[in-house]
């Protein structure tokens, strides 16, 4: 793939993210703990793939040829997604679910101001003008979740501390610059991302603070998702979110 | 503004959102400009929420009327700046409140706004103050559920954003 602009890897890398974690969500619809949470996670994931849309429409049009968002979802494989790891892991329990939201807005939040607040690509600016109004309140939902959990009865609390032991080793990537970083770097768009990490740890602290967890004390070692290389769970989510338009070549209803 | 582009905010405001069908496209602070040049009729509108599955619908709608007026005519979708509660007009607060959904509480603006709290929210009912919030999200993605306990009745709050 010839590209126009080399900033439309960054736009891809932003897009995936949010498309994998909407498409992930997405799964809950249906499936809920209850009602309301039913319709809380498929509404967050509703923002995500809206998200994802807007990235996904400027990373193709900066190509050559130009792809739409629809080319770029569902005609790339496995090795040419450029997002986080933390997002394609199977959602797990309610728990899981809530934190790997958590964590994610935590970090997806100070990313989407930084792009908000630069001049140089002024459309990755207004998408994230607007994306940072949704993800506030997905931060906010799933920080309460974070409380009541943590804070909640005996089960809940061993559960919401498994779930944050257990996907916390994936975060050290938000904070490590992959190949798909550098278009956006070099061109004054994003910082480096590992300026994040203070911010990032502080907010996620005062969560756990209140919820009475643990910050678990591990290494976060996994990294290669941004560079394409992803856990074996990213084709299995590819496989279901891709296979109508694959069977299909230019299907509509 | 001249007699054609009023015309054309006029047809506009026939449009309604498909989810709050009482309320129409300009109103809820959508249409974000209309302008005639010399190529013709352009109007820009502004998604309420990145994912709300009723922008296609709207800019279908849209497009009906710009191809009515100006068979060239042009609708663009714009995102910036990013679409606010504050710019819905007052008479689609008064509607949504006749139609039993709150409004927002607050412009993004208040100062307990900014501190990250929300104001009370008024029961659309029965106007008590006393009500809870049962669900942060609701049927759409610009709602949270709410129920008042006074009339014990439970009702949408449209959300501030």
């Amino acid at each position: 793939m010839s590209e126009l602009n080399s900033l439309s890897t960054s736009l891809l890398q932003w897009g995936d993210d949010a498309l994998i974690l909407g498409q992930r969500t997405a799964e809950w619809c249906g499936h809920g703990p209850v009602l309301e949470e039913d319709i809380a996670l498929t509404n967050i994931s509703l923002d995500l793939i809206g998200q994802a849309r807007n990235w996904l429409t400027a990373a193709g049009s900066r190509m050559e040829p130009v792809r739409t968002e629809d080319d770029l979802a569902y005609f790339r494989t496995d090795r040419e997604f450029h997002n986080h790891k933390l997002l394609e892991l199977p959602n797990g329990d309610f728990g899981d679910t809530i934190c790997r939201i958590f964590l994610w807005s935590q970090f997806s939040l100070l990313r989407l101001e930084a792009l908000a607040a630069q001049t140089v690509c002024a459309d990755a600016a207004a998408i994230a003008a607007k994306a940072i109004k949704e993800v506030r309140y997905h931060l906010s939902h799933t920080s309460d979740w974070m409380v009541r959990l943590g804070d909640g009865t005996a089960e809940s609390h061993e559960r919401i501390q498994a779930s944050l032991d257990c996907l916390t080793p994936y975060t050290g990537e938000f904070f490590h610059v992959a190949a798909a970083d550098e278009p956006a770097i070099e061109a004054g768009v994003l910082p480096d991302p590992s300026e994040f990490y203070d911010l990032w740890e502080a907010g996620v602290a005062e969560v756990l603070d209140q919820s009475g967890l643990n910050w678990p004390d591990c290494e976060a070692p996994h990294r290669g998702g941004k560079d394409g290389l992803h856990t074996e769970h990213l084709g299995y989510v590819l496989a279901e979110m891709q296979s109508l338009a694959r069977t299909y070549p230019g299907v509509t209803w | 503004m001249d007699a054609r582009t009023e015309r054309v905010w006029r047809r506009l405001r026939e449009i309604p959102d498909p989810e709050l069908p009482f309320l129409n496209i300009v109103e809820m602070g959508m249409v974000r400009g209309v302008r005639w040049t010399d190529d013709g009729l352009s109007v820009s509108i502004t998604p309420t929420y990145s994912g709300c599955p009723a922008t296609d619908f709207i800019k279908e709608d849209v497009e009906r009327v710009v191809q009515k007026l100006d068979p060239q005519g042009e609708v663009e979708i714009v995102l910036s700046p990013a679409w606010s509660t504050d710019d819905l007009e007052a008479s689609a607060l008064e509607k949504m409140r006749e139609n039993g959904i709150a409004p927002p509480a607050e412009r993004t603006s208040d100062k307990l706004r900014l501190k990250g709290q929300h104001g009370d929210v008024a029961c659309p009912r029965c106007g008590s103050g006393d009500t809870e919030m049962v669900s942060a999200f609701g049927s759409t993605a610009c709602k949270a559920l709410y129920k008042c306990r006074t009339c014990l009745e439970p009702f949408d709050h449209f959300k501030c954003l």
